[in-house]
């Protein structure tokens, strides 16, 4: 049973971390559109296994869904998908492999260092994470955080059309 | 199976879309690393939810997920913006602030 | 005595600042009548105010202390603006606006002439303004009842006597000569008030107080030392204010000023403001015979000082001033001795007669100008203070004249003028403590009446020696009446402490400490009188017999000492040598590799090095986000690393 978790995790892992991969390289902002969509569904089962089905489901609807959507369209309207080369800072590129490579190192240090205090993952009751449990959470005890968030939502739509609206000609 | 798996597997997410900021000049691509990011500290939410059986962990989630639509949604506008002034998303041509 | 009566010494300190908001806002418009007569209602008003404190002062001998606000707490150290009322400052009280008063009336009539004289009559009004700042800054000196507030008007009327030497700035030797008269005046001033500021800080740090009862009735059980470092370092004032040695070299230059501002502030009042101080301390004085010794030798020293440089002189103004350091030198020497009351008793006649002698010189000058300008040689360079381009004014200025005499002969102290009964109470404390200070004083009286004689046949007497002489005319009413009123005091002043009677004495004694009771020597009154007589047949045998050339007839008898005499004992040259050159030089070498070198380029290195790294810096502000994003991330993985270091 444990074995069949852990290769299940590690080829769900494996998709993850490639499509990442494939979204840094490609040259196309298309495909990478495309490869997080990927990604985002792949996390989402990672969620289901993690005992959070409703959050799976946003993860679906909102992430790989609505605001991906978003991206295509934006990269649709713009023609943006590919952006001609200027290599004005070939130095970066390395730079920054390097600094992620002593973040991952660090994060791997404090995890050899203290990762003996992580136990097992429990076993999960049935009805954790249910649509149920995270309505009563988010109703009960969360109530004024959701009410902000759509505020937040409001002004952020507020905000896109006022960004975007084309400036009447006052001739 | 211990947490520390997907503690890893979130770290090198983390550090892909770190990576992809870092990199990458095209503004719509950066934002999608940034994306990738946000999906990196969700799965650690969702990965304590499950080790501590609390469900408001999972909760953050769902609000990371709402501001993250209102980030994306301000930012794409401003992508517009610029886009129809510069008549391009390269972040390497925004440097107008130069000292 | 009650409260609204105490009020009043407040009203009379602001009234003249009353005149001057008055003159100020719409002195303009009123033209010169009407800016003297604002002037002089306010200096006035201050005058009778302070009459009815006197009046009231008679029924309450023991006065009063008026607390009009807090000024500031300084930890334990408070400060009121408080007003003493009691014998001894409405006497200076009423001195300082009564003489003053009549120099306002006089200033109409002088300012008038003078400053066409000097072609600029817009600064009629700044005159009076100055002059009613100096009344009220006097005032307040005198009617202070702490230290603090007494420095205040130390340091108002130090101000307005800067301002008024300057008056016509732009005049003068070089067209800088009355602008450095006053600088200098301001100057040496301030070395004085540096000692007094000493002394006040030793007193806070010794008393902590400033009241002068607090401070007083501390005195007799303070430290001996302390006192007289206090008292010594309160001498330095006074020697810079009342014009003593060492520091008296400013007063003959002040004679800058105009004419009105020398008999007011220079020989009446401001000057005088170093004895009242002595003589309101005395509490002080007495327990430390040291510090009484040293004030007493150097008023001794100065008057007899100052009286050989009067003989040498020949501006009529300078030979006054002179001879009030030499007056003022008696007066530090009474107050030193203890005999406070001698001491303000000839502060008192001799601001009757010094102010009656320096505004009848004003009248001299006046009818000499006059003279000068009705004999037609408008624009020729002329001194009309020169007593050489004078004589036989006797009978062109009759009444002028008949002032001067009365001033003088006060002055010389011959019976039964005002200056005989004051100076001889001086001389009859000294003889009874001081008698090496009694034979300086004495000498100095001599040499007194020598020099008034003197100067009374140089400018009255004999034949006229230029044209502008033989042109002079009589002042105008305006300018004689108050001289009139003056010498009637000067005559009568002695009046005020009569041997036997001592009115004033027993007036002051409510307010002095120490005071003694005064006594008549006949040996002495005589001694003095005997002498002022020599001095002035002298003067008479010396000058008035033949006519007076263009070297003075003592110059040949007395040599190089006489010589001496003429330029003032190479007092200001010694000062320039010992002490300007050395400063200038330091100031040389401060500025130029000092301050130009060192500390500029200093500066200059600050301001390139910060260019330096701004050029430097700048690059980090590339503009491109990506890069900025970079750093930041840097810094979140540094920060991590040294999360790991310490856990």
């Amino acid at each position: 049973m444990a074995l069949g978790s852990v290769i299940l995790f590690a080829v769900l892992a494996l998709v993850v971390v490639g499509s990442a991969l494939g979204m840094l390289f490609s040259r196309n902002a298309v495909y990478a559109a495309l490869f997080l969509v990927l990604n985002f569904a792949t996390v989402a089962l990672l969620y289901l296994i993690l005992g959070a089905p409703f959050i799976a489901l946003t993860q679906i609807t909102v992430y790989a869904g609505a605001i991906m959507i978003l991206f295509l369209f934006v990269i649709m309207l713009l023609g943006a998908e590919k952006l001609p080369d200027t290599a004005r800072s070939g130095r970066q590129r390395w730079v920054a492999a390097l600094v992620a490579l002593v973040f991952l190192a660090e994060v791997g240090l404090y995890v050899a260092y203290r990762g003996s205090n992580l136990a097992g993952m429990p076993a999960l009751t049935a009805d954790f994470g249910s649509p149920v449990a995270v309505g009563l959470a988010l109703f009960e005890q969360y109530q004024l955080p959701f009410e902000i968030t759509s505020v937040i939502l409001l002004s952020a739509l507020v905000g896109a059309i006022l960004l975007t609206r084309q400036e009447k000609q006052r001739s | 199976m211990t947490i520390t798996y997907y503690l890893a597997l979130s770290v090198i997410l983390f550090a892909l879309g770190a990576v992809g900021v870092l990199v990458r000049r095209n503004a719509i691509v950066i934002f999608m690393s940034l994306e990738l990011m946000f999906n990196a500290a969700n799965l650690v939410f969702v990965a304590y939810a499950a080790y501590y059986q609390l469900i408001n962990s999972q909760l953050f989630v769902f609000f990371v997920m709402t501001v993250a639509a209102a980030e994306v949604a301000v930012g794409l506008a401003l992508m517009v913006a610029i886009f129809r002034t510069k008549h391009s998303i390269d972040v390497d041509q925004m440097s107008a602030l130069k000292g | 005595m009650s409260d609204t009566q105490l009020a009043w010494v407040v009203w009379a300190v602001l009234l003249p600042l009353g005149g001057i908001v008055v003159n100020l806002v719409v002195g303009r418009r009123l033209g010169e009548k009407g800016i003297g007569a604002v002037a002089s209602l306010a200096a006035g008003g201050s005058f009778v105010l302070s009459g009815l404190l006197a009046l009231a002062l008679l029924q309450h001998p023991e006065g009063g202390i008026y607390r009009l606000a807090t000024w500031f707490n300084l930890g334990s150290l408070t400060v009121d603006w408080s007003f003493r009322v009691d014998t001894l400052s409405v006497t200076m009280m009423l001195v300082v606006s009564g003489v003053g008063t009549l120099i306002h009336i006089y200033s109409i009539g002088y300012m008038h002439a003078d400053v066409r004289h000097n072609g600029d009559p817009q600064r009629f009004r700044r005159f009076f303004i100055y002059l009613n700042l100096f009344v009220a800054a006097m005032l307040l000196l005198v009617s202070a009842n702490n230290f603090l507030v007494l420095f205040v008007g130390w340091e108002g009327v130090g101000l307005c006597s800067y301002l008024l030497i300057g008056f016509w700035f732009e005049k003068g030797e070089g067209g800088l000569g009355n602008a450095r008269a006053a600088k200098k005046a301001f100057i040496v001033n301030r070395v004085g008030d540096f000692g007094l500021l000493i002394a006040i800080f030793l007193m806070i740090g010794a008393f902590g107080t400033l009241d002068f009862d607090g401070v007083f009735a501390q005195a007799a059980q303070a430290a001996p030392a302390l006192l007289v470092a206090i008292t010594l370092f309160m001498l330095l004032g006074v020697t810079g204010k009342s014009a003593q040695l060492p520091l008296f070299v400013w007063l003959p230059d002040a004679m800058a000023g105009p004419t009105p501002v020398s008999a007011l502030i220079h020989a009446a009042t401001m000057v005088t403001a170093g004895v009242y101080l002595v003589a309101r301390s005395q509490a002080l004085f007495l327990p430390v015979p040291q510090a009484q010794a040293a004030v007493t030798w150097v008023g001794g020293l100065t008057a007899l000082f100052a009286a050989t440089i009067a003989l040498g002189q020949y501006d009529i103004k300078k030979v006054l001033a002179y001879s009030t350091i030499s007056q003022l030198g008696f007066m530090v020497a009474a107050v030193g001795m203890g005999a406070a009351v001698a001491g303000i008793f000839h502060l008192v006649t001799h601001a009757f007669f010094k102010a009656l002698l320096f505004l009848a010189a004003g009248s001299v000058i006046l009818g000499l100008e006059h003279g000068h300008e009705h004999a037609g040689e408008g624009h020729d360079p002329f001194d009309p203070q020169d007593m050489r381009q004078m004589g036989g004014l006797r009978k062109r200025m009759p009444l002028t004249f008949a002032v001067y005499l009365v001033g003088a002969l006060a002055l010389a102290g011959v019976a039964p003028l005002a200056g005989f009964f004051s100076k001889d109470e001086i001389l009859v404390a000294a003889s009874e403590r001081f008698p090496v200070v009694f034979g300086l004083l004495l000498a100095a009286a001599f040499l007194t009446a020598f020099y008034m004689g003197r100067q009374l046949i140089l400018v009255f007497f004999g034949e006229p020696r230029s044209k502008a002489a033989h042109h002079a005319g009589e002042s105008r009413p305006l300018v004689t009446m108050p001289l009139v009123v003056l010498a009637v005091f000067s005559a009568l002043g002695g009046a005020l402490n009569l041997p036997g009677l001592h009115s004033l004495e027993h007036w002051l004694e409510h307010s002095l400490v120490g005071v003694k009771e005064g006594h008549f020597v006949w040996a002495v009154a005589l001694g003095s009188l005997a002498v002022a007589l020599l001095g002035l047949g002298l003067a008479w045998l010396v000058y008035g017999r033949r006519a007076p050339t263009e070297q003075d007839a003592l110059a040949r008898p007395l040599g190089p000492l006489y010589r001496a005499f003429e330029r003032k004992w190479w007092v200001d040259e010694f000062y320039r040598l010992v002490l300007l050159r050395p400063l200038g030089w330091l100031a040389q070498v401060l500025a130029g590799p000092v301050d130009l070198g060192l500390i500029n380029s200093l500066g200059d290195g600050l301001g390139q090095g910060s260019q330096l790294s701004a050029n430097w810096l700048r690059k980090l502000q590339n503009g491109l986000v990506r890069s900025y994003a970079l750093v930041v991330m840097v810094g979140v993985v540094a920060m991590f690393a040294y999360l790991l270091w310490v856990r």
